[in-house]
């Protein structure tokens, strides 16, 4: 287990080009609150983008729905942190997240048109992708509270819908 | 007298149980952390379904290339089935949540 967890630290850390949780460590719950937060944060941003950019009905609906339900669990969110009486903290791995999306930003803000909206669309199953990879090998598993891991299993549910749709979308921009 | 009133009143309301349709129902589905709970429902014409939606996200009841309810966050919608058949449906936002209906005559 040890072993696979680290692979896919590593793992991600590759796809991120940056620093993931250092392998092998363990986030802490303030930091695993702040990374999730912060994958919804940046999404909700690249929605924007796209809602400002894209003319495609299908495109613009998806965004309207990921500016939605990532702003609604951010919420639940930051609700329960304060219930809980924790700071969320920030670390390498949300730095890598945030760094990785302004990369990403720069790249989209570069296109238009059909262009834009199968870049946008191709980057959102990649990106749900991955942090759905990263909340079942290794978010979930390290979160201590009950209600934060619970949470984190509802979103994870969520992305995974997220993923689904946006499959779709880019089945129809084909 | 008074014995014939009652078998009358029974004769009655006999044929009218034949003659009237079974009374449709309304049938809850609870959407609670993605999940449509019963996933699956059976059903009649004239039937409604009752989506309640508990979370706080915004979903909808959706047969592919037919009808689709619109459920808000913690709002409810419905549905009057008004064809009998077996339909599939799914969250068009959310399209891991999968919900049955069979609608029977």
């Amino acid at each position: 287990m040890t072993i696979r967890l680290t692979t896919v630290a590593a793992a991600i850390a590759l796809s991120l080009g940056g620093n993931w949780v250092l392998a092998g460590d363990k986030p802490t719950d303030p930091q695993i609150a702040h990374i999730a937060y912060t994958a919804g944060v940046l999404d909700v941003e690249a929605a924007k983008q796209a809602i400002a950019t894209s003319k495609n009905k299908a495109v613009v609906e998806f965004a309207e729905s990921m500016v939605r339900d990532h702003e609604s669990v951010n919420k639940q969110a930051l609700d329960l942190v304060k219930k809980l009486n924790v700071t969320p903290e920030d670390n390498d791995t949300s730095k890598a997240l945030s760094q990785a999306a302004e990369t990403k930003r720069s790249e989209l803000a570069k296109l238009t048109g059909a262009d834009f909206d199968k870049a946008y669309v191709e980057n959102e199953v990649a990106y749900h992708k991955q942090v759905n990879g990263a909340l079942e090998t290794l978010l979930i598993p390290s979160a201590q509270n009950a209600e934060l891991k619970s949470l984190l299993e509802t979103g994870l549910k969520l992305f995974q819908g997220h993923q689904q749709h946006a499959e779709h979308v880019a089945t129809e921009l084909k | 007298m008074n014995a014939v009133r009652p078998a009358f009143l029974a004769l009655l309301l006999g044929t009218a149980a034949l003659v009237v349709p079974a009374q449709a129902e309304t049938i809850e589905v609870t959407i609670d952390r993605l999940a449509y709970a019963p996933a699956a429902i059976e059903a009649k014409v004239g039937d409604e379904i009752e989506w309640i939606n508990k979370d706080a996200l915004v979903h909808t009841a959706t047969v592919n290339g037919g009808a689709e309810v619109l459920l808000p966050a913690k709002k409810s919608g419905r549905l009057l089935l008004q064809e009998p058949g077996s339909f599939d449906y799914i969250c068009r936002y959310h399209p891991n949540m999968k919900g049955h209906v069979t609608v029977r005559p």
